[in-house]
């Protein structure tokens, strides 16, 4: 069958090849994971067992519920200072993925470059080519912690951008930018006109200082879109839900692709992350308390194994330094210690000679990861 | 978080943690966590360590039961040296003041029910303050002291996600 031409321009996922190559094994200890490995809050699991019970079955409104929208406000409002009118400026999504999709769709004009944080999670730069953009990676460097800087941008050619991709605390990093960090950027993007899709997803995995938005810093309100979801905080990766806050016009864009192309998000969703939002913030303090504590073990033992990597202070990942080749490291230790972690390569070119680990799993497997993974680093 | 409480989940999580790696997960040094926690100890914070045994797994005969017990107080007998007659007797694993339809709900093992039985008639019923008991005998442990006791599920994450 013939395929677009635009399909053919977005290459084959490096995860995938890594996916395939750790599912050929039944002995693996995967750091490779990016997702948590709780489960979502009961609470938030019985409102959607209690919503299939009543039969809500039925599509909600395109933007989402009403009442998620006022509790996702309130939240926004309450811990992150992100003040949006729950009826004009909020959407509901099938995950961040989605939003940032829409977002792309919605924004971007044919030829538009699209800049975006290098390395970064893996779905912008297909999203930007499938929006017929331009992507133009702007490398952040371990040096800075891998903070995109105002020189960055400006070395990056950043100027001619539209559109600015951001994703703090970062996905593979674990690297976090706090106000002051920040503040150039904004700047950048004021004096440039950048319009910013901020993604925000680890924003409650944030373990040094306060999560910040860029869209509460002078002049960034109007011009950024803040992505949001569920998957992260509340461990609720399967069912699909995050949301967009961002000035109406651009909401009212979004919505216009969103409302053809998935109508809305899935009602049982939205009754899962309604009562998440009300109820669950213990859950997701004693989640965010165990991903600390293992953050701190990861961390030391790199340190112990005289390994290179700077104290990422969020997400759930951190971003050591490997010697040679990131994939020819990952794929031998794979096969020599049946450890999968993914080559920080697939993120982007100024991932390369990394690895991204992840620390969502048991404390007990992390320790026997870790000690195989020092045995690989010292037989070579 | 207080390094304190840090350290406190991870020994809830698991006490027999060492101390090297209890270091690492709070960011204290390996003397800083022997400090800590002997001033958790001494202080009676934490009042002691305990396995938590599938019992079931060594001695099928093994019998819990938590028992219901109502009391009769008077002027001379408050509920502080009731419990502390009940507390002593070694069959008591646990024991609680609690609000409801009963005063104390102690929970009782010995080897067999027929021993926690005769626990219960002979030892606890006679008490002068004791004016009911209601026994009821666990038939299956699904979870203790926060650790699941089945062996949970298996972990159907992708090996390798975005």
């Amino acid at each position: 069958m013939r395929t677009s031409e635009r399909v053919g321009r977005v290459p084959p996922s490096g995860i995938r090849r890594f996916f395939e190559l750790a599912e050929e094994r039944d002995d693996v200890i995967s750091l490779g994971v990016g997702e948590p490995d709780f489960s979502a809050p009961w609470a938030a699991r019985d409102a959607a067992i209690g919503s299939l019970e009543r039969g809500r079955t039925s599509y909600t409104a395109n933007r989402g519920m009403r009442e998620l929208r006022e509790a996702i406000a309130r939240h926004c409002a309450e811990r992150y200072d992100l003040a949006y009118d729950p009826a004009e400026e909020v959407l509901v999504t099938t995950g961040v993925s989605e939003g940032v999709d829409v977002a792309l769709r919605a924004l971007v004009d044919p030829g538009d470059r699209v800049a975006m944080v290098d390395p970064s999670y893996v779905s912008y730069k297909p999203g930007v080519l499938l929006a017929d953009g331009e992507p133009l990676p702007v490398r952040t460097r371990e040096e800075e912690r891998f903070r995109l800087t105002y020189e960055a941008l400006e070395r990056a050619g950043a100027e001619e951008a539209d559109l600015l991709i951001l994703c703090y605390p970062n996905n593979p990093t674990g690297a976090v930018m706090h106000e002051e960090h920040l503040e150039p950027v904004a700047e950048f993007c004021r004096e440039h006109d950048l319009r910013v899709l901020s993604d925000e997803i680890y924003a409650d995995l944030t373990y040094e200082g306060e999560h910040v938005s860029i869209a509460t810093l002078d002049g960034m309100r109007e011009r950024t879109i803040v992505f949001n979801g569920f998957s992260k905080a509340y461990a609720m990766t399967g069912l699909r839900l995050g949301y967009a806050l961002g000035p109406g016009e651009g909401i009212e864009a979004m919505n216009r692709i969103h409302q053809y192309s998935m109508l809305s998000a899935p009602t049982t969703a939205q009754h899962a992350a309604l009562e998440a939002l009300e109820s669950c913030d213990d859950d997701v303090e004693e989640m965010v308390g165990a991903f600390n504590r293992r953050r701190r073990f990861v961390l030391s033992r790199f340190s112990e194994m005289g390994i290179d990597c700077f104290d990422a202070q969020g997400a759930f990942y951190v971003f050591p330094e490997v010697p040679g080749d990131d994939e020819a490291f990952a794929e031998g230790l794979l096969e020599e210690e049946g450890v999968a972690a993914v080559p920080g390569s697939v993120f982007g070119e100024a991932g390369e000679g990394h690895l991204r680990v992840s620390y969502a799993s048991g404390l007990p497997q992390l320790k026997e990861a870790m000690n195989r993974l020092e045995a690989y680093v010292s037989s070579r | 978080m207080e390094p304190k409480r840090e350290l406190l989940d991870a020994l809830c999580a698991n006490a027999r943690t060492e101390t090297a790696d209890l270091a690492r997960q709070t960011g204290l040094s390996e003397d800083e966590v022997e400090r800590a926690i002997a001033d958790l100890e001494n202080e009676g914070t934490i009042r002691g360590y305990q396995a938590i045994v599938d019992w079931e797994a060594v001695d099928e005969d093994h019998a819990r039961a938590a028992v219901e017990l109502n009391v009769t107080l008077d002027r001379e007998t408050g509920y502080a040296e009731v419990s502390d007659r009940l507390a002593k007797f070694p069959e008591v694993d646990s024991l609680h003041l609690v609000s409801g339809n009963y005063d104390f709900l102690m929970i009782v093992e010995a080897g067999s029910v027929r021993k926690i039985s005769r626990f219960v008639s002979e030892k606890v019923a006679p008490v002068p303050e004791v004016t009911q008991t209601v026994t009821h005998f666990v038939m299956e442990t699904y979870k203790e002291g926060g650790i699941e006791m089945n062996d949970g599920d298996d972990d159907d994450r992708l090996s390798v996600s975005p």
